[in-house]
């Protein structure tokens, strides 16, 4: 294609091509604390006009590339970041084998991280993203990689996606403008900002960390914390894994082991603070079990 | 050379991918992803050395692989167990008779449907078993159902609704509006069972049935893979089964697809070095034996002709860049709109045209 880069994040090589130079571009900007040199990819991702005279007049991204959804809707060249990010999040659901992915935000602290799942809005995307403000390492606000043989977390630190409210709270927390990448409005998904993660999180990416507490969080909901058992941890997991049914055994071995080995709490929480300080929280009475 | 015959090449010649450099690596990886070979090459180059970032990449479709033919015999038990009371034959095509029979073409193909094979007389109770064991009808558009009843040789596609795995029940293997009429009495009479108590085609059978999909139906776009396919069975075969080049000419001659046959044999020799089944017969009536009914583009074969159309066959079937697209729009659109005039008389083409254009305009 006319113009292209490579991008690194956690393990998964990609290769994005582009039918424009503005996206490669902003995506070089985006990404440049990431390893950016040439390598042979995991995966492929095409920003491809939609047709040949859609390269010029009211310009319109298809995206493509080694996996790719029959009804995926092309997306206006102003919002090229935002299809680099969803072409680049579909090769990952639909392709990776490696790992058992999990749709989930992680950080960690002295080596154990805890994992953060919910449905699109539950907050868990912000919520790492504060707590990766806040000094804890950030993983990753899309997926998390399951290591199916050591039971480790891979991280998968890409920019997270800020959406609508996210992005104010984002901009007062984070004092570095230069992190945050053009604000996209009237997307699919409402307004859409990107932030790089601290450089420390991503110098750190290919360090695996120990799962630690698994948390369900549901933002906007009165304070409440709820114990959850395996059988619906393992339920719910399968749920938010694109990849647990390719995996066959080896997904199931790896979810079974995973929901024996940490605690799991749902939590709800009325806005980012108490989020943040609810997570502290649980983690230092779980620290305090862990040592007693 | 362009990428999709990079691809033929590295899958007959895996050490001709030794000197590659990563650029050439990645070029040649999406090419094959695109043509649906990509697992098919990770098993070609498995017992090769490859850089180890191509290894990443190779050994996690190797491991796709196994769990895709995992689920594609899964899928197969369960048609069985759903038909348990239909009394007739339940035949396995394509990928997953290959993947059942144990056949070399198996090796790291993809599978993606189950296609069965079953008695037209026998559709109907089929097609009841299959609803009640849980398969839904995935094109609800009464147009849509009525044109695959009245002229395909298939049900209209269904899908189980937990597994979301698709079904094709054919009772031919070709379209009814296709020229050519296989035997499908014939081709079920001839089915081998399986210990598994399901069925594959006969040997020759498969390979009509295989140049039948290839060139008589379809766009040619999975038409490498179709030839690969081709490839390994007849080098299987030719070795392993008594007179297989008389049966496969007899039965080509059966189902009116000698040309079809003969073509794709031409054609994966091109490809893949597929060693010759038919020697060239000297007698006058060979000419007219090789060209059947089967293709309509070279209907007078004179061999000059015949080298010309194969060509544009496999400009079609290479048409692919290192990006992964689709390249020789011109040449891919020649061969959709072949494959509707392959389908259909121009009068009926017509109709199902403008009732498919009014559909898209409605929705």
């Amino acid at each position: 294609m006319r113009h292209s880069c490579f991008i690194t994040v956690g393990p998964a090589r990609f290769r994005i091509g582009s039918d424009w130079r503005a996206p490669i571009d902003l995506l070089r900007s985006l990404y440049r604390d990431y390893p950016l040199e040439q390598v042979v990819p995991d995966f492929t991702v095409r920003l491809q006009a939609t047709s040949a005279l859609r390269r010029w007049i009211r310009p319109a991204v298809s995206i493509a590339g080694d996996f790719t959804l029959p009804d995926a809707a092309p997306l206006p060249l102003s919002q090229a970041l935002l299809a680099a990010e969803m072409a680049m999040n579909l090769q990952m659901a639909l392709g990776w084998r490696r790992h058992l992915l999990l749709h989930a935000s992680a950080v960690s602290r002295g080596g154990r991280a805890v994992i953060m799942t919910g449905v699109s809005g539950a907050g868990k995307s912000t919520l790492s993203a504060l707590l990766g403000e806040r000094g804890w390492r950030f993983l990753g606000d899309e997926f998390v990689l399951l290591d199916p043989d050591s039971g480790m977390i891979v991280p998968f630190p890409r920019p997270v996606s800020l959406k609508n409210a996210a992005i104010a709270a984002m901009e007062h927390e984070v004092d570095d403008d230069d992190r945050f990448g053009p604000v996209l409005r009237d997307t699919p998904k409402g307004t859409i900002r990107h932030l790089r993660p601290r450089t420390e999180a991503i110098g750190l990416m290919t360090r695996e960390t120990q799962p630690a507490l698994l948390l369900f969080p549901r933002f906007g909901e009165p304070r409440a914390v709820r114990r959850v058992d395996e059988a619906e941890c393992f339920v719910r997991l399968t749920q938010a894994s694109t990849n647990y049914v390719a995996l066959g055994e080896r997904g199931f071995d790896a979810l079974t082991h995973f929901v024996r080995s940490i605690p799991a709490r749902a939590i709800d929480y009325t806005d980012g603070e108490e989020g943040v300080e609810m997570v502290e929280r649980l983690w230092s009475e779980q620290g305090v079990k862990a040592a007693a | 050379m362009t990428d999709g015959w990079s691809v033929a090449r590295a899958l007959t010649d895996p050490q001709s991918a030794a000197g590659l450099e990563p650029a050439g690596w990645t070029r040649l990886l999406s090419a094959a992803r695109a043509l649906s070979l990509i697992g098919t090459l990770a098993e070609a180059m498995a017992d090769n050395g490859v850089p180890a970032e191509v290894e990443r990449v190779l050994g996690d479709v190797r491991r796709s692989n196994i769990a895709g033919q995992r689920q594609a015999l899964w899928e197969a038990e369960c048609a069985k167990a759903a038909l348990a009371t239909y009394s007739g034959k339940v035949i396995l095509l394509k990928g997953t008779a290959f993947a059942a029979a144990g056949y070399r073409a198996a090796l790291g193909r993809s599978i993606g449907d189950l296609d069965i094979l079953v008695d037209r007389s026998g559709i109907e109770q089929v097609e009841a078993l299959l609803l009640s064991a849980g398969w839904e009808w995935v094109k609800p558009d009464p147009y849509d159902d009525a044109y695959y009843r009245k002229w395909m040789h298939e049900l209209p596609p269904m899908i189980h609704a937990s597994r979301d795995r698709m079904i094709d029940v054919h009772h031919t293997i070709l379209p009814l509006t296709a020229k050519p009429r296989p035997d499908a009495a014939a081709l079920i009479a001839d089915a081998r069972a399986l210990p598994s108590g399901l069925f594959v085609l006969s040997p020759a059978d498969i390979i009509c049935h295989a140049a039948a999909h290839l060139l008589a139906d379809g766009d040619l776009s999975g038409g490498m893979r179709n030839l690969w396919d081709i490839d390994r069975l007849v080098r299987q075969f030719a070795a392993e089964e008594r007179d297989f080049a008389e049966r496969l000419a007899d039965r080509a001659r059966l189902h009116g697809l000698t040309g079809a046959v003969s073509r794709a044999l031409r054609l994966s020799q091109r490809l893949f070095n597929t060693p010759p089944v038919f020697r060239r017969k000297p007698e006058p009536g060979a000419g007219a034996e090789q060209s059947g009914p089967g293709i309509r583009l070279s209907p007078e074969s004179t061999s000059a002709k015949r080298h010309i159309s194969d060509a544009l066959f496999l400009r079609r079937i290479t048409a692919v860049d290192g990006w992964g697209r689709k390249t020789r729009k011109l040449t891919r659109q020649a061969f959709f709109i072949r494959s509707h005039a392959l389908r259909m008389p121009p009068l009926m083409l017509a109709r199902h045209l403008w009732t498919k254009w009014r559909m898209g305009r409605r929705d």
